[in-house]
């Protein structure tokens, strides 16, 4: 398997930490297994958002490995308060924050609302404070770490879960293929509240995540972020193929980058020459092993009628 | 100088929220506390109220938006009853918890099943050890000062603990009472600006709500236990600081004609009124009977009530529960009562008694019924823990 060689990509390997900023507000030293994907993506997210930046993290794997007392990994101001509360919690700071500026109690200078949440805390128990969070209109950036299951608490299937993965509450077994549902598009559901801002983004591409974040901060108004992260631990991968299964999962379609800006959807990185296999992501996981050729014939019909969707969508709302 | 006027009780307290200049507040509605957070959002629409208002999408994230505005040095109000204080339960302890001083009107109202939008005190029995400071309102003026004067006791750098006003839902929200409402600058420099102790600040980055490994876990409780038992002194001065400015003056435990009583009512709530003209008509007849209010819930005024009831004329407690403790003591407040008086030498007998369910009136020949009980006891010497069924619901339909 190797990492594909068009000029574009090979690009960004090689000059994406000189491109970044050198400031860390993610610090090392945190807990986060070998290879974890929200571990990088949240240092991106935090280079990106920089040094004027509040972060809301609920319950999950980033908030136990950045925070057992009396150590933190935060070099900016952040609150954990539960499990479902990110985009409230985030939505009472930006409250807190207009009216104490407006009142003349805090300097005015823009200060960024960061709120970070697993994809259970989003797609499942957070969902409704999320809604709730950007059909108010606060100007926070909710930015989703997706790894696709339950991993602080052992993998269990969320309704972020693809179809056909096998987590210790979706488990394969004789008479099941794993999860037999369609992972939930909370993007999709995001973008359907008419925010400014939508975006999926995974660290292997990292100046696209950068990117990505800034803008969400640059834009008046809620952002939706959608980060895929690799997850070793749970999907049964060596830590050092995280880089790599995150490409994959972009370049099979499996994962498409794209943002919604004011309703416009824009592929950010497309494949004129056409998609991988889903196959070539599959099958170098533990969590698919089980699954038939059948199964898997079934997720390449879905991916493919999914990415020519979101080609439409990005021809129909850039005219 | 305060005009005594006719207002609903409900936009007394909102006016409270106003005056203590809040910043941010994020409440849900509910009955029967709606008229509170109407009044406020028309206060804000109409610019009489520089406040943020969060229409949130449920109590949940109420509490959830409250903790983190008071997090980031705004102060913070909402209110709510019931169900929705039942939502918000997790959020309710991790306010405590954070030390975030989110002042809460709660209009009591029962807790469903059956669903009863009526009131009784189930839902904050509920959030009994949520680590909150809790008071009792038993009128509208009561519910009015004691709004106002949580800003300054859960406030203090002393305290820095959340306070819930509780004050019974539709008996007093809904109801017009003449009160004492202040002038505006007469009450501004009792509520001084909040000064947070910690808070988010992109200047001086800290970690808030990391994880309690069990190494620390405990001594993060032992230190909120410490915290609310500390909170009592400045209770104390803030209550005799707004007795010495504005003449009203509050005690954590209020008597009624307890000075030579034999039995004596101990209840919370609007209920002590009624149960007031109960002992007057009692005593016309000679009986030797009072009323005792449990108005300070948490910290719960351990010496205070011993003084009141111990060593003394009083030889029988009657406790009035607005809330039932299924399978278990009876009711929260009867087993509280006798858990502090336990070690008392000359202690008064203590019963239990449950009325008032789910807005169930309680009449004056109900209360009679309760001292009746109460000399039953006494004069059979049987305490309730014997005979567990000398605790019986009032006004139960049989």
């Amino acid at each position: 398997m190797s990492v594909v060689q068009r000029p574009k990509e090979a690009y960004l390997n090689v000059f994406a930490y000189r491109m970044a900023p050198r400031e860390e507000y993610f610090t090392r030293g945190h807990r986060a297994c070998q290879g974890c994907g929200p571990a990088l993506g949240f240092r991106h997210i935090m280079k990106a958002a920089g040094r004027d930046t509040i972060v809301v993290n609920v319950t999950g794997c980033m908030e136990i490995i950045s925070s057992p007392y009396p150590y933190t990994s935060w070099a900016v101001p952040w609150i954990h308060v539960a499990f479902e509360n990110a985009a409230a919690v985030a939505s009472g700071v930006d409250a807190a924050i207009k009216a104490l500026q407006r009142k003349g109690r805090l300097p005015k200078k823009k200060i960024n609302i960061l709120a970070l949440a697993g994809d259970g805390g989003t797609a499942d128990i957070g969902l409704q404070a999320l809604s709730g969070m950007l059909a108010r209109g606060h100007n926070v950036t909710y930015i989703c770490y997706d790894n696709e299951a339950y991993m602080n608490t052992g993998v269990q299937g969320s309704s972020a879960t693809p179809f056909g993965a096998s987590t210790t509450t979706t488990p394969a077994g004789r008479v099941s293929f794993g999860a037999g549902y369609w992972k939930k598009n909370v993007a999709a559901i995001a973008a359907a509240h008419d925010i400014p801002y939508v975006a999926t983004a995974c660290p292997s591409y990292p100046l696209d995540l950068i990117r990505k974040v800034r803008r969400s901060f640059e834009l008046e108004g809620p952002a939706y972020i959608h980060l895929f992260a690799v997850c070793p631990t749970g999907w049964g991968i060596p830590p050092e193929l995280t880089i790599r299964m995150g490409r994959l999962a972009v370049e099979t379609g499996i994962f498409p980058l794209y943002e919604v800006e004011y309703g416009r959807y824009k592929l950010t990185i497309d494949f004129p020459q056409g998609l991988r296999p889903v196959e070539d992501y599959l099958k170098l996981q533990r969590r698919y092993r089980h699954l038939t050729p059948e199964i898997v014939q079934q997720i390449q019909e879905r991916v493919t009628a999914e990415y020519e969707r979101l080609k439409k969508m990005e021809k129909v709302t850039q005219e | 100088m305060a005009k005594r006027t006719g207002i609903e009780v409900s936009i007394a307290i909102a006016e409270a929220a106003r005056q203590a200049n809040v910043d941010v507040v994020s409440a849900y509605p509910i009955t029967p506390q709606t008229h509170i957070v109407e009044h406020l959002a028309q206060l804000v629409a109409d610019g009489d109220l520089d406040a943020e208002y969060i229409t949130v999408e449920s109590e949940h994230t109420a509490m959830s938006a409250c903790v983190g505005a008071s997090a980031a040095g705004a102060r913070v109000f909402t209110s709510t009853s019931s169900q929705g204080l039942a939502l918000m339960n997790e959020i309710v302890y991790l306010a405590s918890s954070l030390r975030t001083p989110v002042i809460m009107a709660l209009a009591n109202r029962s807790l469903s099943g059956p669903i009863s939008i009526w009131n009784d005190h189930s839902d904050v029995m509920n959030e009994r050890d949520t680590g909150w400071i809790s008071i009792f309102a038993n009128n509208g003026q009561e519910a009015y000062d004691l709004t106002l004067m949580a800003f300054r006791i859960g406030e203090d750098r002393r305290v820095m603990l959340p306070v819930m006003i509780n004050f019974d839902g539709f008996i007093l929200t809904h109801v017009i009472e003449p009160m004492y409402i202040f002038d505006d600058e007469e009450i501004a420099d009792f509520i001084p600006p909040y000064e947070p102790v910690c808070v988010l600040d992109t200047d001086n980055p800290i970690t808030m709500g990391p994880v309690g490994v069990p190494d620390i876990y405990t001594e993060a409780k032992k230190q909120q236990e410490v915290a609310i038992r500390e909170s009592r002194p400045v209770i104390d001065e803030v209550f005799e600081e707004f007795a010495r400015r504005y003449g009203r003056r509050y005690k954590p435990v209020e008597t009624y004609k307890a000075d030579d009583a034999e039995i004596v009512l101990l209840a919370q709530g609007s209920v002590i009124e009624a149960a007031e003209v109960a002992v007057d008509l009692l005593r016309e007849q000679g009986r030797k009977v009072g009323a005792v209010e449990l108005r300070l819930w948490r910290p719960f005024p351990f010496d205070d009530l011993r003084e009141v009831l111990c060593g003394n004329s009083i030889k029988q407690v009657v406790v009035l529960d607005r809330c039932i403790s299924f399978g278990g003591p009876i009711g929260p407040v009867l087993s509280e009562v006798r858990s502090a008086l336990y070690l008392e030498k000359d202690r008064p007998m203590v019963v239990g008694v449950v009325a008032g369910l789910g807005g169930r009136d309680i009449h004056i020949e109900e209360y009679m019924e309760m001292f009746r009980i109460g000399e039953e006891c006494l004069r059979t010497g049987k305490d309730a823990g014997e005979e567990p069924e000398l605790v019986k619901i009032v006004g139960l339909r049989e």
